[in-house]
């Protein structure tokens, strides 16, 4: 039932913004269906905790402590991006970059992407998993050329493409799957369910489940954004509206990696080695590095926490592939603050640039004269980011990187040194932005500070305590994963 | 039909799909693609038609008239519609010429080949010498998306690549079960929308459908 709500209330939101269109409570329209959608996804995380991993609709939705954090993750991000996305859309629309038809297609199309997002979490089968992702992608994809300018078609253009290509392997990795599943479980839906799968993980076929999971590596891994796969991204979060880059790097890119992960578990169960964690290894290591350097080089704001998103995804990668309960529980640790961190970050920049009316960071100055909230915003946001104590992001690297030093310690100093480039890339780059005089051309904004104030108050939280029930849970997902 | 019979029709169909891909590579017409590409629909219908005649396999049939349906006639009028609308130039302009890009083809097929050997001696199903054939077409799919400048050819090759995965799921595994199939080819059509309203984007903001304007996006130096 609460899965019923959960699933449900997005999707009718999604049918109803779309004759709501243009008109005064379309935003709060949407605020609420995403509100209802957290409450349930509570109500959801209730019943897992006490009750443990359970199916649904038959066996059709399988929910365990994995992908029910990643849920409450998605609904409660989704709610704050839709509360900030009022006053943003409002100033866009005011100063005509978005017509009235565009809007429309915004919140319609920002509740179908939650829904696909919340399918691709709860659903049992690999093979619905894959249409959910590929329906997350198709759903985002006119979001970002929203505004029409050359840039932004240019960028949808290149993450439709690249993304359909990359997701298309992914289903030749999930064919390949089925092939070596209905030897073991028989024809029909019950070979592609992943509760069964993983029962039997042990008698798949190793040579074909190796090449399938290459296969994953590759498909899922373009929508992570993995170094070298990862051109499509900066663009499409850059050019975007924001609300859809704090969604599509708070949100997208850990369902993606979530799928790459539930494919690696049954890999390992296969194949009896640990092949698929050291190229997942590989991958994110590479991810971290060339994003860590091309920070340096960047000159717009939003492109800058792009790559960022790309290093942190590079690292999560990276530690899921070291595998062990340490790495594991660090991984989940991280996607949760990245998650949270990152959008606050993109709810800042945003409002930077509109108050700026540039993404370019030469023209941002003086944010905090400008608008204290916004500039402290962006302060602590970029201290939260970079792996400063005491937030939440400096609790999971700190984890990550004790697994690396034990696990693994010839990656340790190209590990930390990933992370020293990006600290001194962001940090260079941020205080020009936030400190000094206020420039002739910034503008007064009306910002919406209260997403950006509970992100960074839960990123603080996290970092100083993580609660017993977030650490049992991330012990008993990290014991699934193993 | 006996099951040797139907494993030889599947062989030559397997044939005829390869063939159709390097087809598609070696045209030279926007509408000569088209044709290609719905014959290819055609070969890949009947074959998964054949495959669930002879395996008793009665949700094949469904998938069979869907592929028709979508990859021969509904996705080919499409583009025609739009070719037509847009007054694309009817000549295919390549990156790289087209023998050279038929040599690396057929270095594909031979990788592609190599690649499911061992998968092929796994395989008991009568369909099973097709899956190489299956991974050269997605290959030549994506050979023919990075050798060619419009944004029309891009799709085709893509929409091509979307054929070779059917056909590996038809023939390495009897078809996918029906709600992953019908899930696809609703992500198949949903995507032929979203290009569609593309063409029409970046005609109004470049000019043109040549993927060579649109290079801005870079790292600067």
């Amino acid at each position: 039932m609460t899965l019923l709500i959960l699933l449900g209330v997005s999707v009718f939101s999604a049918i109803l913004l779309a004759f709501v269109g243009d008109r005064k409570f379309a935003a709060e329209l949407s605020i609420l269906s995403s509100a209802v959608t957290f409450i349930a996804s509570i109500f959801l995380a209730i019943d897992v905790y006490a009750g443990g991993p359970m199916l649904a609709g038959g066996d059709f939705f399988f929910v365990d402590a994995f992908n029910v954090y990643l849920v409450v993750l998605t609904a409660f991000v989704s709610t704050t991006t839709a509360i900030f996305s009022r006053r943003y859309m409002r100033f866009e629309r005011s100063h005509g970059k978005v017509g009235k038809a565009g809007m429309r297609f915004y919140h319609a199309m920002f509740q179908l992407f939650i829904f696909a997002m919340l399918l691709a979490l709860l659903t049992n089968n690999v093979g619905i998993l894959w249409i959910s992702m590929e329906l997350a992608t198709l759903s985002t994809v006119l979001l970002v050329s929203l505004y029409r300018t050359p840039s932004s078609i240019e960028a949808a253009w290149k993450y439709f493409i690249l993304c359909g290509v990359g997701i298309a392997q992914a289903l030749f990795g999930t064919v390949l799957l089925y092939f070596a599943a209905e030897k073991v479980l028989g024809e029909g839906s019950a070979a592609l369910l992943w509760t069964n799968l993983s029962q039997v993980s042990g008698r798949l076929e190793p040579t074909v489940l190796s090449l399938a999971f290459v296969f994953f590596m590759v498909g899922y891994g373009t929508k992570v954004g993995l170094v070298p796969l990862h051109n499509w991204l900066p663009d499409a979060h850059a050019e975007g509206p924001t609300p859809i880059s704090a969604v599509l790097s708070g949100l997208l890119l850990n369902v993606a990696l979530y799928a790459l992960v539930r494919c690696k578990v049954l890999v390992d169960g296969a194949t009896h080695s640990h092949r698929a964690g050291y190229i997942m290894m590989a991958f994110g290591l590479l991810s971290l590095l060339v994003a860590a350097f091309s920070l340096l080089r960047q000159k717009d704001i939003k492109r800058m926490f792009s790559y960022s998103s790309i290093e942190h995804m590079g690292i999560t990668t990276f530690a899921f592939g070291l595998g062990g309960q340490v790495a594991t529980f660090g991984a989940l640790l991280h996607m949760l603050v990245h998650s949270l961190t990152k959008s606050a970050i993109f709810f800042t920049a945003g409002h930077a640039s509109q108050m700026h009316g540039s993404q370019d960071m030469d023209r941002i100055r003086g944010l905090i004269k400008g608008n204290p909230l916004v500039g402290w915003g962006m302060m602590f946001g970029v201290m939260a980011i970079v792996g400063m104590p005491p937030f939440g992001v400096f609790t999971s690297e700190f984890l990550i990187l004790t697994a690396t030093i034990k696990d693994a310690p010839f990656f340790a100093p190209f590990f930390l040194l990933g992370l020293i480039v990006a600290f001194a890339a962001l940090f260079r780059k941020a205080m020009p932005m936030v400190f000094g005089p206020v420039p002739p051309h910034q503008t007064a904004l009306k910002a919406s500070h209260l997403p950006v104030i509970v992100h960074m108050v839960l990123m603080l939280a996290l970092g100083l305590y993580l609660p017993g029930f977030l650490s049992n849970w991330f012990h008993s997902a990290a014991g699934l994963l193993k | 039909m006996t099951m040797n019979l139907a494993a030889q029709i599947n062989g030559v169909l397997a044939a005829l799909i390869l063939l159709t891909s390097f087809g598609l590579l070696a045209s030279r017409r926007v509408y000569g693609l088209l044709h290609i590409f719905a014959w290819q629909g055609f070969f890949l219908s009947v074959s998964t038609a054949v495959v669930g005649y002879s395996a008793g396999l009665h949700h094949l049939y469904i998938s069979a008239v869907l592929t028709l349906a979508l990859k021969v006639f509904a996705l080919p009028y499409i583009l025609y519609v739009l070719i037509h609308k847009l007054k694309i130039r009817k000549e295919v302009e390549e990156m790289v010429n087209i023998p050279t890009t038929l040599l690396i083809g057929i270095a594909l097929v031979i990788f592609s080949y190599h690649l499911t050997a061992p998968v092929r001696e796994l395989s008991t199903l009568m369909t099973r010498s097709t899956l190489a054939v299956a991974l050269a077409t997605v290959m030549l799919g994506l050979l023919m998306m990075i050798t060619r400048k419009k944004a029309i050819t891009q799709i085709i090759g893509f929409l091509a690549l979307e054929n070779g995965l059917f056909f590996a799921a038809t023939s390495a595994t009897y078809g996918m079960p029906l709600v992953v199939e019908l899930g696809v080819a609703l992500d198949i059509l949903i995507a032929a929308f979203i290009f569609g309203i593309f063409f029409f984007q970046i005609r109004t903001s470049f000019d043109s459908l040549d993927l060579k304007e649109m290079e801005k996006l870079k790292e600067e130096d």
